[in-house]
């Protein structure tokens, strides 16, 4: 699977680029003697000007580099958390509603339902607002805008997973119930599960980027979509401010959507688009 | 009985003569922010409803940017020595827009009637207030009950507009259908408003003063996006830029176009001066040591440069520096972030955290909560910001639930109208945001705001006054933080248009347009 995965020249590159914004994030206090609210020169200084100041300064003079490297920090950690919660909430309802069948997929369903039809950008906004942005509602937000699909996914592989022979043996066997839910059928569901979940991871960063534009971002935390949409009134004067998160959000994603296409392509053998390795 | 006689209309006609060149004709378009509610400024006085109302209608008085009061309707007046009494002698031949004649009942109505009723905060200095008679058809007296010094600052118009007798008298004030299409005495008529767009004002043909005003027609301009004001103004579509349209940040940009002017003037009788509240009632801005060291912490100045691009002053105390009986007397907290952290440090704080509300008005006052968090934390303040919209803003300042809380007011002219209601104890009270909110108690103090607003003598006032700042800024009950002043923005060609402490408000009476 890893022969596969690496054979894969987008989602290797992805895996670099993934790893190069990790690095980043994890050592920005190392690579930056000043915190990202620190004013440290004169206002609107373009980038490579001064040294020390690659990116050039914001409109408070704060170092426009060190802000995206703290920016990456909370982009990954809320797009990783946000797709756990998601799939702690997706992935248990949606595999009792497929093995079980009947009124509790009637319900799981109609449950998901009720979240599918209210447009996930509005529901999430509605929720921060109604919380008060911190990192931590944002957080919970974006999952609960999120795991509808999941659920939906894993109740349709439970459901064609379950009909196997290999559960009926198991159920010939004496296995309880719950039993064979658990090491017999959801076992067989990861791979989609992986695949999607990076694609999550994606989708959860632009959502928290999009919010911090509209200034539902948690304001003592440096974000991406904060720096945009704080450089947005003075995109004629300063373009950097505003360019530089921007390009950052694009590699994140690119990457982790790379990745993702590489995952399917690796899980997943019999769908690639290159046919069997 | 020697009396302060002021006949200051001769004085301005021969100030103006030199200036001869004025051509009278051409429009302005002037953006209005966001659009006013209402026109009826008997009624309505918010900052969109003055700015436009303004021109429609006039009070006794005007006021030059030293707060001196100039004629308006009234052409001179007088005040008794005991300071109880004061004579208004009105314009001859003054019209309704309507047609009817312009007398003193009017002001009688006015005052006595129609504001008491529906305006709050001339109601307070009504108070004072014995009675309102007109001896005769050009003549009215304001009879007070005791001394009220600030009480010469109550006749501009947007405290004291006048509003037409006949139309009013006897009918149901905020539902008259007359409120639609408004009926002043000012300079221009109101022609048309459609809503959403613009507000079309003409030129008042009768109006009392010969030759004024110089404009044809006004265009209130109402645009929604602050980056469209921008590039309306850019393009030429419109000439005036009133403080406040832009955001902070498109200033420099659009002052360097050229061909365009701009000045801070015009806001030195409403002087907004901003602090942020601290709770003085618990937690670590309960200690004077604390409020001291917030004083120190912050770098006032760079604030003033960086983020209101020099616009603005940084503030010495409660009282603005053009509002009248303001002393700098007083101690300077100048950056000091080394005494902050020994006066943290004498206090015992330990590292409790503080939570700063910023004022939900854009990303100006976004960045300025930022820079002060920065700056606390940099002395060693566990300082965040809490986020907040409007509403959230007023539920939390008016319930008390905030460490430090950004604000802004205006001031009036005079400290017993727009300052010391910030900081007695009689107006404390839960529920709004707009009275003494940080719950600073200082009973001494208080004593002392009282006499001073009932002194007669200018100069007994000022020495009053400049007591209680030298006082209450050791006290530091609130961090004050700037003099606010929001630049107006214009093309060269239009003259004229800021000349009185209230800008653009009454300014299209003056202004004109060089070809």
């Amino acid at each position: 699977m890893w022969k596969r995965f690496s054979s894969n020249i987008g989602a290797m590159i992805g895996v670099v680029l993934l790893l190069a914004v990790i690095g980043i994030a994890l050592f920005a206090p190392l690579i930056f003697a000043h915190t990202p609210w620190q004013m440290v020169q004169r206002p609107f200084l373009t980038p490579f000007s001064m040294d020390g100041l690659p990116l050039g300064t914001d409109t408070l003079g704060r170092d426009v580099a060190s802000q995206l490297a703290y920016g990456a920090r909370v982009s990954l950690l809320v797009g990783l958390v946000s797709t756990l919660v998601a799939l702690l909430i997706g992935v248990p309802l949606g595999a009792l509603a497929g093995f079980y069948g009947n009124w509790v997929d009637e319900g799981a369903m109609r449950f998901t339902e009720f979240f599918q039809t209210i447009p996930n950008f509005a529901l999430a906004i509605v929720l921060v607002a109604i919380f008060e942005p911190t990192l931590a509602s944002i957080t919970i937000a974006i999952a609960i805008v999120s795991w509808p699909p999941v659920a939906r996914l894993v109740r349709a592989e439970v459901m064609s997973v379950r009909k196997r022979e290999f559960v009926d043996a198991a159920r010939l066997a004496g296995l309880s119930r719950p039993r064979i839910l658990l090491t017999q059928v959801l076992p067989n569901t990861v791979s989609p599960i992986i695949v999607m979940a990076s694609l999550m991871v994606a989708t959860a960063i632009l959502l928290e980027s999009s919010l911090s534009f509209l200034g539902l971002g948690d304001p003592n935390a440096m974000s991406w979509g904060y720096m945009i949409g704080a450089a947005r009134t003075v995109i004629r004067s300063a373009w950097w401010l505003s360019f530089f998160p921007g390009i950052a959000i694009v590699i994140t994603v690119l990457a982790l959507n790379l990745i993702g296409e590489g995952l399917n392509d690796a899980l997943n053998p019999h769908l690639s688009r290159r046919g069997k390795a | 009985m020697n009396t302060l006689r002021a006949t200051t209309f001769l004085i301005a006609a021969t100030f103006a003569a030199p200036l001869a060149a004025q051509q009278s004709g051409g429009r302005l378009d002037i953006v209005v922010q966001p659009e006013p509610p209402g026109l009826m400024m008997g009624l309505v006085q918010n900052g969109p409803t003055q700015l436009v109302a303004g021109d429609i209608y006039e009070s006794l008085l005007r006021y030059n940017s030293d707060l001196e009061p100039q004629p308006s309707l009234a052409e001179s007046w007088e005040i008794s020595d005991d300071g109880l009494t004061y004579t208004f002698h009105l314009h001859d031949g003054v019209k309704w827009h309507d047609g009817e004649p312009f007398t003193a009942d009017d002001v009688v109505f006015s005052a006595d009637v129609f504001l008491r009723e529906t305006h709050a905060r001339l109601r307070a200095s009504l108070a004072y207030v014995e009675s309102i008679t007109a001896p005769d058809d050009t003549t009215v007296v304001f009879q007070l009950k005791e001394p009220f010094g600030p009480f010469i600052n109550a006749f501009e118009a947007g405290t004291m507009p006048i509003v037409p007798k006949h139309i009013y008298e006897g009918t149901d004030y905020a539902t008259n259908e007359m409120n639609a299409t408004p009926i002043g005495t000012g300079p221009f008529k109101f022609d048309e408003w459609v809503k959403g767009s613009y507000i079309h004002l003409v030129k008042n043909e009768d109006y009392y003063l010969e030759g004024k005003p110089y404009l044809d027609e006004v265009f209130y301009r109402v645009i929604p996006d602050a980056a469209a004001r921008a590039v309306a103004f850019e393009t030429g579509e419109v000439d005036v830029l009133p403080g406040g349209s832009v955001e902070n940040w498109d200033v420099p940009r659009l002052t360097a176009m050229e061909g365009v002017c701009s000045t801070g003037a015009g806001w030195e009788f409403f002087a907004p001066l901003s602090w942020m509240w601290m709770n003085n009632r618990e937690g670590p801005t309960s200690d004077v040591r604390f409020r001291q060291a917030v004083m120190y912490a912050m770098d006032r100045n760079f604030v003033k440069d960086v983020v209101w691009n020099g616009f603005g002053k940084v503030a010495t105390g409660p009282v603005a520096s053009s509002t009248n009986f303001y002393s700098d007397d007083v101690t300077q907290y100048d950056y000091n972030p080394d005494k902050a952290k020994e006066l943290l440090a004498e206090m015992g704080y330990g590292g409790e955290a503080v939570r700063i509300l910023p004022l939900p008005y854009g990303e100006t006052w976004q960045r300025w909560a930022e820079a002060v968090r920065q700056n606390l934390s940099e002395v060693g303040i566990n300082a965040e910001i809490d986020s907040t919209d409007v509403a959230g803003w007023n539920e939390k300042t008016s319930q008390w639930d905030y460490d430090l809380a950004f604000t802004y007011l205006y001031q009036y002219g005079d400290p017993a109208l727009g300052v010391s209601r910030n900081y007695v104890a009689s107006q404390i009270s839960k529920g709004s945001p707009w009275n003494n909110v940080e719950g600073y108690e200082n009973p001494e103090l208080d004593e002392k705001w009282a006499a001073a607003a009932g002194m007669v003598n200018a100069e007994d006032r000022a020495a009053a006054y400049a007591e209680i700042q030298k006082e209450i800024v050791d006290d530091v009950p609130v961090a004050w933080l700037q003099e606010l002043e929001f630049p107006t923005i214009y093309r060269c060609n239009v003259k004229d248009l800021v000349t009185t402490a209230i800008g653009v408000n009454d300014g299209p009476r003056d202004a004109w347009v060089e070809e």
